[in-house]
């Protein structure tokens, strides 16, 4: 999609959540060639600012520097929970759906970069604020006791560090980056990937609420596509 | 010496005293480590003055030495340490986070790519920026 819109006019920088740093990034980054800028936040800054609670989320900001709109879901969608634990594998209706939300994102995001402020996907300033997330108290001790957690967890503190980052997923349930980057820090599961038994027991208590709740866009499947677990 | 967290970064400053929840440090040392300055008229950062309350003065400035946790609660902003007390986290504010996505205006950031070439958002105002996060985990 890049190489289609000039450079003058649009660019995408992607930030990667990644306590553990580049050298955890790097090898991801590398093997996609990114033409575009790509950022380390072990901070979980950007997610701070911007009151994001998973990845990838994204946001459109205009030439003024101004939200056009505001932190969402980045085109995934809730099919890949229909997936079969053992051998990986998305039934194909949960996967069109996948699909089908992943084209309809990029197909949004491309009519703004080629049209710009004159593309029907930019919010006004009401709209914009009306998709607004915004945090509270709660929200804001959680983000204190994350960043707490990973330094002391960068200095090797790591027993202390712990509670810290325990402290902080369960001041903000909601957020799956405090959730995953505390257990990827913990331990590296399969892959390198914080997806243990934990994390589809969470996924699963979900039921029909979402991991990935689907952005205002028209056209964008807002079915689950299967049936939650009771 | 205490380590002090902000959105500053990790600042390392001689604490004149840490009893509790209480952090002291030299009026000279807090700019450095907080990013406000005491003034005569309050603690102050950049045009921003937040006057010092008019009764307790005394649990907020001694002297010449400042408990910045107990500004830092002043201003509802979070405050966390470890049990030994040697670092400290001065977070943001839900208010303070809340009124600048209220504007709309995009909050800036500064972070550095993978050959550790600092980036800021504002660097690429007068284009349109699609900003992602992904994640390896």
């Amino acid at each position: 999609m890049y190489d289609e819109v000039k450079d003058e006019d649009f660019i995408i920088i992607a930030v990667a959540e990644e306590s553990r740093g580049a050298e955890t990034a790097r090898e991801f980054i590398e093997e996609a060639k990114p033409a575009y800028v790509s950022l380390i936040d072990t901070e979980h800054h950007v997610a701070d600012l911007y009151n994001m609670v998973n990845v990838p989320q994204s946001v459109w900001i205009n030439e003024a520097g101004q939200i056009v709109r505001p932190a969402e879901t980045a085109g995934s969608h809730d099919g890949w929970r229909a997936m079969n634990r053992e051998d990986m594998s998305v039934p194909d209706d949960a996967a069109a759906l996948i699909a089908k939300a992943q084209q309809t994102y990029v197909g949004a995001v491309r009519d703004w970069a080629v049209n710009g402020s004159a593309s029907k996907h930019v919010f006004n300033s009401q709209q914009a604020r009306a998709h607004l997330s915004l945090p509270d108290a709660s929200v804001a001790t959680a983000n204190a006791n994350f960043r707490l957690g990973r330094y002391l967890h960068s200095v090797g503190n790591t027993k202390e560090a712990e509670v810290f980052l325990k402290t902080a997923s369960d001041l903000r349930p909601e957020s799956w980056n405090i959730f995953r980057q505390a257990m990827n820090l913990k331990e590296l599961g399969p892959m390198g990937l914080a997806a243990d038994e934990a994390f589809f027991e969470r996924v699963d208590a979900l039921g029909a609420g979402r991991y990935y709740p689907p952005p205002d866009i028209e056209g964008f499947p807002r079915e689950l596509g299967f049936k939650p677990p009771a | 010496m205490v380590t002090v967290l902000t959105e500053l970064g990790a600042s390392n400053v001689a604490a004149t005293n840490v009893q509790g929840d209480n952090l002291w440090l030299k009026a000279a040392d807090v700019e450095a480590a907080i990013g406000w300055t005491l003034k005569p008229q309050g603690l102050c950062q950049g045009e921003v003055c937040i006057p010092l309350p008019r009764s307790n003065t005394e649990n907020f400035v001694n002297g010449d030495t400042v408990n910045v946790a107990e500004w830092w609660r002043l201003m509802d902003r979070p405050v966390l340490h470890d049990n030994a007390g040697a670092t400290w986290m001065l977070g943001a504010g839900a208010n303070q986070r809340a009124d600048v996505l209220n504007t709309l205006e995009a909050p800036d950031f500064t972070l550095p790519d993978l050959n550790g070439t600092m980036h800021s958002l504002s660097d690429y105002r007068g284009k349109r920026v699609f900003l992602t996060t992904w994640s390896s985990w």
